[in-house]
């Protein structure tokens, strides 16, 4: 799906972008292309010494890469850098295969940046991952046991000295109160004698057993973590590495029917949902990660809670985006208008300017506005000597977005089309002057579709960008007002900073549901730039 | 060209890499455990925020000298909760965590804090809102060590006698406001910092104080998600009172004020009162506003005003590589009297050890009135339920504030809420 339609966007850009810069294109390419096969030439020193270079460090990254690989056993990651390197050895060894030279990182960016996220994310959006099913089902039943261990209530704690004998692992235990000394192994507890106790109450030295230091106590945590010395009633287990407790595990998993025993209840394990549930329908809170088919895709759709409110975000949605681009797209032609007058003066000082909102932060200026918006302390209503409540109604909440996006958004449009009014010919006016046409007429004939060649696919991504400006409503308005019969869905929501609530606003993050939701929206942000680059193509005919 | 040609090859194999490491994590969550399990170095890593890492350094260092092994403190500014769970369930986590107690539930239910077996005399020896905080289905899961709540800051210039009730506040910020000499009643957080939805963790004394309730209780200490009190007669007439307060009412509570820009007004004299955390003393102190910090006061002939406690606590991670090291760490050095009072002295938190608290009300006479104000709290519910409380009960307390009527706005909160509750159990 993502394959064909970023294969499907990229010619239509560059063909597009190619008629914009018409016959001024065409020649700085060409010139590139000489420079290029002169100075790759196989007679050239430099280029030789070029392509050595270049050969060692394709090695050098490529071992780089591979080392950790290799020592992790990765032999799938290794393969993909053995095969990426020979491909790029073999493009770049040789003064020919030009196209290649540019396919191939074009390729590799494509594969790894949007191929690979789109496809990972579809895999999500099959199963059930979130909090409470990060993991496996061993790692949810290792996590049941080890927080189902209790202190036996009153028991003393013991001063605990790791030891080993024969390659055993022992805990060697003094009772400070009673001053006595044990060893303790899987087998149980046994009173020793001829003990030394240390100023910490602990054994520092026992006959027949070796006493491990600190640090090789450490490297055997596992171990020592694992170590239960059977007593009655109960197990004495280590905490840290210097005390021990008599505690007693009140849940057990039991391979033989699948399910968590403890306080005389069981927790069945559920595959479907990945988690232990109990025939009263309480679940154990560790769960893990299973496959639930398409049961978030479908949910998305038949979810009430989810669809109720889709058609209305939508319209929003749609009306922010396309208002975003338009105004954005008016306000900066109309700007670069003004600038290209040449009875216009101090140019640079207005490009500069104006260039300003676009090189700034966009995150904190959008906090900024924020804060400029509040009721009482904000700088828009004390300048203005206002008492609008900007972001708490939903038609000034909207204004403000959009504002505040239109503020951020039209130098980049202003610096498109400043670039592209110096590719109009001056001719092309001229000659609509001596025809007799108005201003209007030459802006409205000549240099508007002239400027849309240019700015068209521009205003596609723009679009398919601000669809989805989740920074853009969510750090100024958070989605808010929200209406008082309906906390969950707010007045300037898009899809996606609803869908963000939804998804980690309940119980955690769950990031199955949110894959899925995403890979909506994703469709629909597809389906309207396919579209819109159709149009683009349109425009292509008419010139 | 030849430049061009170098950079293409450094782009190409920086993709190489991009790609191997993008792939290399898909298999490796499945084979790669076993493998990363035998090579255990003993570094005990710790994750603590820019301060605590300054302070805890050297106690760290002087861990890993005794015990032969090497110690790392990791500055972790941002996102530390979900980072944490990011990083431990790729098995690159730390073994140490310090956090708040509120994320208990969620770290227990993915699995990567361990619980922390300590005796009842070791216990005793921790304020008791801490005890009940770090305790989660019986079970103590973290070491604490700090203590936060709210308390009423109140300018004895302006106002030289602490209001006994949330009415006397008013009365008293609206005589201030009349006369010209201070601008809003009191400084009272209602919006969190992006100004657009409410903020539950302020306005709860509020609602507390008006006889409202998020969740039940359930027989080992733990909120019940079961019992949600958002929606019941109860919570409407909390609101109710919260309304009479609103822009609507008496226009105490506005929802422009936030955290800061109350702040900001406390300490440039432009209100009389102001409900706070510690975390605003060092602020009003360099103001220097004459001050005084009282708990905040209750609704005349109302319930007591609770303010959420947060414990600052230290936690052993499941996942980490040194689970023995961290646990003698944590429960050895971190607990320590001299831990909690070198984290005091770096900031002036209310230390959860009872020693440590001593010490620190006698160097600060402000520890002892913040300790006051704890009394009546309660500890922020930790259980992962919580999580579908904010969203609408923060829009809940926007739509009272600005007015809207009461009882439908309750019970649409309620209703979404549950809603959300009941969909995940």
């Amino acid at each position: 799906m993502t394959v064909t339609h970023g294969s499907g966007l990229r010619p239509g850009r560059r063909g597009s972008g190619g008629a914009a810069s018409g016959g001024g294109g065409a020649r700085p390419g060409a010139r590139r292309h000489q420079t290029s096969t002169r100075a790759a030439g196989p007679g050239s020193t430099a280029a030789t010494l070029g392509r050595v270079l270049a050969l060692g460090l394709i090695i050098g990254v490529a071992l780089w890469a591979a080392a950790p690989l290799v020592s992790a056993g990765n032999w799938v990651g290794v393969g993909i850098v053995a095969v990426v390197t020979a491909a790029a050895l073999y493009v770049y060894l040789s003064p020919r295969r030009l196209p290649a030279k540019y396919l191939l990182p074009t390729t590799l960016l494509l594969l790894a940046f949007q191929v690979f996220p789109v496809l990972y994310t579809m895999s999500l959006a099959l199963t059930n991952v979130g909090d409470g099913h990060l993991g496996t089902k061993q790692e949810a039943i290792a996590a049941i046991e080890a927080s189902s261990v209790r202190r036996e209530a009153g028991s003393a704690e013991y001063r605990l000295t790791v030891a080993e004998k024969g390659g055993a692992l022992v805990f060697l235990l003094a009772d400070p109160a009673r001053r006595r000394a044990y060893a303790g192994t899987e087998d149980g507890l046994r009173e020793i004698g001829g003990a030394t106790l240390g100023s910490g109450g602990r054994v520092t030295a026992a006959e027949g057993y070796t006493v491990l230091t600190p640090a090789q106590a450490a490297a055997r945590g596992d171990e020592v973590g694992s170590l239960a010395v059977p007593v009655d009633g109960g197990a004495i287990r280590a905490q840290g590495l210097t005390r021990a407790y008599e505690g007693r595990a009140t849940l057990a998993y039991d391979a033989g029917c699948d399910c968590v025993k403890g306080d005389g209840r069981a927790w069945r394990a559920d595959d479907e949902q990945g988690r232990f549930t109990a025939p009263d329908g309480s679940a154990l809170p560790q769960g893990w990660k299973v496959g639930v088919g398409w049961s978030n895709l479908t949910a998305a759709v038949t979810n009430p809670k989810i669809n109720t409110h889709f058609l209305g975000v939508f319209a929003w949605n749609l009306f922010y985006a396309v208002a975003v681009v338009g105004l954005t797209a008016a306000l900066g032609v109309a700007a670069a208008l003004v600038l290209h007058h040449p009875r216009m003066r101090g140019v640079r000082i207005y490009r500069t300017l104006i260039v300003l909102p676009y090189a700034m932060p966009a995150f904190a200026m959008l906090l900024v506005w924020r804060d400029m918006f509040n009721t009482d302390f904000g700088l828009i209503n004390r300048m203005l000597g206002l008492d609008v409540d900007w972001l708490g109604t939903p038609l000034t909440a909207r204004a403000s977005v959009l504002l505040v996006q239109l503020w951020l958004g039209f130098p980049y449009m202003f610096l498109v089309a400043t670039g592209a009014l110096q590719t109009i010919p001056a001719e092309y006016l001229e000659a609509a002057q001596v025809d007799g046409a108005s201003a209007w007429q030459r802006f409205r004939k000549v240099t508007l579709p002239l400027l849309l060649l240019a700015l068209a696919p521009l205003l596609v991504s723009s679009f398919a960008f601000n669809f989805n400006n989740f920074n853009g409503v969510f750090l100024v308005t958070a989605g808010g007002p929200f209406p008082s019969d309906n906390p969950m869905v707010g007045a300037t929501d898009l899809l996606i900073t609803y869908t963000f609530r939804l998804a980690f606003g309940q119980q955690g993050a769950q990031y199955g549901l949110a894959s899925a939701i995403s890979i909506y929206v994703y469709l629909i942000v597809a389906v309207i730039s396919v579209i819109g680059f159709r149009r683009t193509r349109a425009f292509k005919e008419v010139s | 060209m030849r430049r061009s040609l170098v950079a293409l090859a450094a782009c190409l194999t920086l993709t190489a890499c991009g790609g191997g490491t993008a792939t290399e994590k898909t298999p490796g969550n499945a084979d790669a455990t076993p493998a990363g399990q035998a090579a255990s170095s003993a570094t005990l890593t710790i994750w603590a925020d820019q301060k605590r890492s300054d302070t805890l350094k050297p106690f760290a260092e002087a861990f890993a000298k005794e015990n032969g092994i090497k110690a790392e403190v990791v500055v972790v500014a941002q996102n530390q909760q979900q980072t944490f769970v990011t990083a431990s369930q790729a098995g690159k986590g730390p073994d140490v965590l310090v956090g708040a107690h509120d994320w208990i539930g969620n770290l227990v239910q993915n699995g990567l804090i361990e619980p922390i077996q300590m005796t009842e005399d070791r216990l005793s020896g921790y304020v008791d809102v801490a005890r009940r905080a770090v305790t989660y289905d019986g079970q103590v899961y973290g070491v604490p060590y700090a203590v936060e709540n709210l308390a009423l800051y109140r300018n004895t210039d302006l106002a030289p006698e602490a209001p006994k009730t949330f009415d006397e506040l008013v009365a008293t910020g609206r005589k201030l406001k009349e006369a010209g000499r201070v601008k809003e009643i009191v400084g009272y957080p209602v919006s969190q910092q992006n100004g657009q939805s409410g903020d539950t963790y302020h306005i709860y004394p509020l609602y507390t104080s008006g006889g409202g309730h998020l969740f039940g209780t359930k027989s080992n200490g733990d909120p019940d998600p079961a019992d949600l009190g958002v929606g019941t007669p109860a919570s409407v007439a909390a609101f109710e009172k919260i309304a009479a307060l609103g822009e609507k009412g008496a226009g105490a509570l506005k929802r422009s004020f936030t955290s800061d820009n109350s702040a900001a007004m406390f300490a440039e004299g432009k209100t009389a009162f102001m409900v706070s955390g510690p975390w605003r003393l060092a602020e009003v102190r360099t103001a220097g506003v004459k001050y005084d910090v009282t708990p905040v006061p209750p609704f005349k002939g109302g319930e007591p005003a609770r303010s959420f406690v947060g414990v600052q606590s230290f936690f052993v991670a499941s996942k980490g590589k040194n689970k023995a090291l961290a646990q003698e760490f944590v429960t050895n050095t971190l607990a320590s009297d001299d831990v909690a009072k070198a984290l005091f002295d770096a900031e002036p938190r209310m230390p959860a050890l009872r020693t440590a608290l001593e010490y620190a009300s006698a160097k600060d006479p402000d520890v002892a009135k913040f300790e006051a104000a704890a009394k009546d709290g309660v500890p922020l519910p930790a259980i992962p339920q919580m999580v579908a409380v904010w969203q609408p009960f923060n829009a809940l307390i926007h739509s009272v504030v600005k007015g809207d009527p009461v009882e439908p706005a309750v019970k649409a909160a309620g209703k979404a809420i549950a809603e959300q509750l009941g969909q995940a159990g």
